[in-house]
């Protein structure tokens, strides 16, 4: 007999889906003018879990409108230390909620319950402590004496981190004293809706916080839409050159992450157990459904053999299964249609002739599933180290000096992130000034911290989210990036 | 053997320790960390308890002890819950050098006798003195002894001083096994404790074992990972498997339970045995037994109903 885990799933008693959500509009739900709905599933069963509205052009013009009215009557005018209060309420609400949120997270997105309870729900929280302090100290921050805040502001999240991504773009717009309309992903609408409930539990004056459900085409008529003064969005490079097309001479003002396709960089000397984490974490958390993945890993050649052994060994340890069960580290793809993409990028990955692996993991019947999957000869000509693959699947590159590290770590057209693993902290330095990427981590990867900006260069966008860059996004100010 | 017939320098040694990679702090407690919350529920929690007593070392070190608590101690060993015929005996118990024939004759061969010997816990003697306490120990019945490195040596950085003791100890314990304790909580950074893990293994250790139980902190979860790292990656590049043994400040079955999912992650379930892997403690015990009792029976009888040796 081996020390097996048995089943220790988490209780779905804590949620209570509702069979149907309307839209959350001037703080009330409403059913959409449009008449239209659609459903949303449980991506690890592809069990029906609630059917939610699509909001149209009415709707949009709705909630735009709410958020101009609470904007010029009650939010623009509130002192900062007013918006505060709200805000480290949502917060401590988020915080006594938090089970409920990370089921229901998980619920709708797939992700394991380890990370939606351990990551998500825990930073959405901090994220709107963070920003609650910032409300009444604006003046302070950098941006003369009296910034002044933007209006209404349109917002548009990706389905990875539905609740956390929601918290950095509402945390700072209400901040900084604009409102918001704010459009979660088609795939991941239920903690954006648990989100409205929360507002109301909050107390939170009517059309400050807006949320529509719905599809890309909900998304493009709110960000088009004439009387919003900022667009946020997150989500795909493809998305967000049409955003920036839709938006140019209208003078909204505008910040985009988009896709990335990080670099994850281990020198010799690296600590090797650690980085072997770092990897793991850089690409298979949250299935690789991160824009600032460690996609790609250079590592030096004189230690590829040991570092991919101990890669392999390490990669048979992950549980693959059930996101509610508290010891899954792999949960289920998103969609159907992202399980499609990486299954068409991984094929081209074999077809141009890298060396597909993935240890020996059991796939449930049901859901939509992709095994942790490392790619070997691969070159930096791959589809698979050139475009965002958005799930488990890591390539392996191979450089033989620091400054060969640097160019193919800047060979790509996004710059989101990178890492970098080494003892030595001289190189760290060396190394983070030359990386073109927003963000760089050293002997670790994937840490967020709402007192720390994140964005992009070159295709992964513009503008700042945390810290107090990221408070510039919704000042009418210089972009500080 | 002395030290000249050896087969490092120490040069070689230093070369060989300090080429080993780092141990980013960090990254081992988070590493840790994430460990800590695996849920161990049901059957997994009743076999891990069982599995977790089989790796007791029943331990103890006080200059109180006396034969009749030796005894005792010894009872407890052998038939940890008396009213429960199937739950296992633990692994060892441990016990000074004096007390070693005490402890022999009472547990026979039911279970094995460890003795802590080179001057436990300071380790401050001349290593005549120690290999003198070494042959005493397996003399009077030991079949595993629990020698301390000299801590002094190696954070002067004579690696070789260590080395070569370790090298005299085992000589000394002829078919006895050995674990080499580092007293990690001296060496203090984790670069140090991979660092004489390599350097007991490489010297012949059967075990490397963390703590004496003298100093604070003693065992850890974080120091636990690098010494399970160690003798996997020894074991890839030596052939041979050294078991680890998590001593001092281990007191829940829930600790326990965290230790157990850090062996199988790290090192897998070839590590999951007494052969490999103890538990260096005295109360750790009965916690285990009052969960086992839980477990079998439904409900929590309470300190009462586990005895006290």
């Amino acid at each position: 007999m081996t020390f097996d885990y048995a089943p220790a799933p988490e209780s779905r008693a804590v949620v209570d889906i509702a069979p149907h959500y309307g839209l959350f509009i001037n703080g009330k739900f409403v059913e959409p003018r449009s008449g239209n709905y659609f459903k949303t599933i449980n991506p690890a069963s592809e069990e029906v879990l609630s059917e939610v509205s699509e909001a149209g052009q009415a709707d949009v013009d709705a909630a735009v409108s709410a958020a101009r009215k609470a904007f010029g009557k009650v939010w623009g005018p509130m002192e900062g230390r007013d918006r505060a209060k709200y805000l480290f309420r949502i917060a401590r609400i988020i915080q006594e909620r938090s089970r409920e949120l990370a089921v229901l997270e998980s619920l709708d997105n797939g992700k394991p319950i380890r990370e939606s309870r351990d990551v998500d729900v825990p930073l959405a929280a901090a994220h709107f402590f963070y920003h609650a302090g910032w409300a009444d100290k604006l003046a302070f921050a950098g941006f003369g004496d009296n910034p002044q805040s933007l209006g209404v502001a349109a917002q548009v999240i990706p389905w990875n981190f539905p609740l956390l991504m929601l918290a950095w773009k509402i945390a700072p717009a209400l901040a900084c004293g604009n409102t918001v309309v704010l459009k979660p992903a088609e795939t991941t609408p239920l903690t954006a809706l648990a989100f409205a409930d929360i507002c109301q539990q909050a107390d939170l004056p009517p059309g400050v916080v807006n949320i529509l459900t719905g599809a890309g085409e909900t998304g493009r008529m709110l960000v088009e839409h004439p009387d919003v003064d900022k667009v946020a969005f997150t989500g795909s490079t493809e998305v967000g050159k049409a955003i920036q097309r839709a938006v140019a001479g209208t003078g909204k003002k505008l910040t985009l992450e988009l896709g990335g396709k990080a670099a994850n960089i281990i020198f010799d000397d690296a600590p090797i157990d650690e980085a072997i984490e770092g990897i793991v974490n850089g690409i298979y958390f949250n299935q690789g459904h991160v824009c600032c993945a460690g996609s790609r890993l250079l590592v030096q050649e004189s230690i590829q053999a040991d570092v991919l052994a101990a890669l392999k060994r390490r990669l048979g340890t992950l549980r693959l299964g059930d996101p509610l069960d508290k010891n899954t580290d792999i949960g289920a793809i998103n969609s159907r249609d992202q399980l499609t993409k990486i299954e068409e990028l991984t094929e081209s990955g074999e077809a141009e002739g890298a060396q597909r692996w993935s240890p020996a993991c059991a796939i449930p019947e049901k859901g939509f599933w992709f095994p942790p999957t490392v790619f070997t000869n691969v070159t930096q000509a791959h589809r698979i180290a050139r475009e965002e693959i958005f799930g488990p699947v890591l390539s392996v590159l191979t450089f033989r000096t620091p400054d060969e590290a640097v160019e193919k770590a800047n060979n790509t057209p996004f710059g989101l992130s990178a890492g970098i693993w080494t003892e030595k902290g001289s190189r760290i330095l060396w190394m983070a000034n030359r990386v073109k990427a927003g963000v760089v981590w050293a002997n670790t990867f994937n840490r967020f911290d709402p007192t720390s900006p994140f964005g992009g260069y070159k295709e992964s966008g513009f503008g700042r989210e945390g810290g107090i860059q990221g408070l510039g996004a919704y000042l009418a100010v210089e972009d500080p990036s | 053997m002395t030290s000249t017939a050896l087969d490092y320098s120490n040069a070689d040694l230093r070369a060989l320790l300090l080429g080993l990679p780092g141990v980013d702090q960090i990254g081992a407690e988070g590493r840790v960390a994430m460990l800590g919350t695996r849920s161990i529920k049901t059957s997994s929690k009743v076999f891990a308890l069982d599995l977790a007593i089989t790796m007791v070392d029943l331990t103890t070190l006080e200059g109180m002890d006396t034969p009749g608590k030796v005894t005792a101690l010894c009872a407890k060993a052998v038939h940890p819950d008396p009213t429960d015929p199937t739950c296992p005996s633990v692994a060892a118990v441990c016990v000074y050098g004096d007390l070693v024939g005490v402890a022999r004759s009472a547990v026979g061969d039911r279970v094995h006798v460890a003795a802590v010997a080179t001057a436990f816990p300071s380790g401050r003697a001349t290593l005549p003195v120690k290999i003198m306490d070494t042959h005493d120990a397996v003399a009077a019945g030991a079949d595993e002894i629990d020698m301390v490195i000299d801590r002094g040596a190696f954070l002067a950085g004579d690696y070789l001083k260590v080395y070569s003791e370790i090298v005299e100890i085992k000589q000394a314990c002829g078919s006895a096994h050995l674990k080499v304790i580092l007293e990690t909580g001296e060496l203090k950074t984790l670069d140090n404790v991979r660092r004489a893990s390599w350097l007991a293994m490489l010297a012949g250790a059967d075990f490397i074992k963390t703590s004496t139980g003298k100093v604070t902190p003693a065992a850890t979860l974080p120091v636990t990972l690098v010494m399970l790292e160690a003798v996997r990656d020894f074991a890839d590049s030596h052939g041979r498997r050294v078991g680890v043994k998590a001593a001092g400040g281990i007191r829940t079955a829930k600790d326990a339970i965290k230790y157990l999912v850090l062996v199988k992650e790290t090192v897998g379930d070839a590590w999951l045995t007494p052969d490999l892997f103890r538990f260096g403690a005295s109360t750790l015990l009965n916690d285990l037994l009052q969960q086992r009792q839980r477990m079998t029976t439904g409900h929590y009888s309470g300190p009462d109903y586990v005895t006290i040796d």
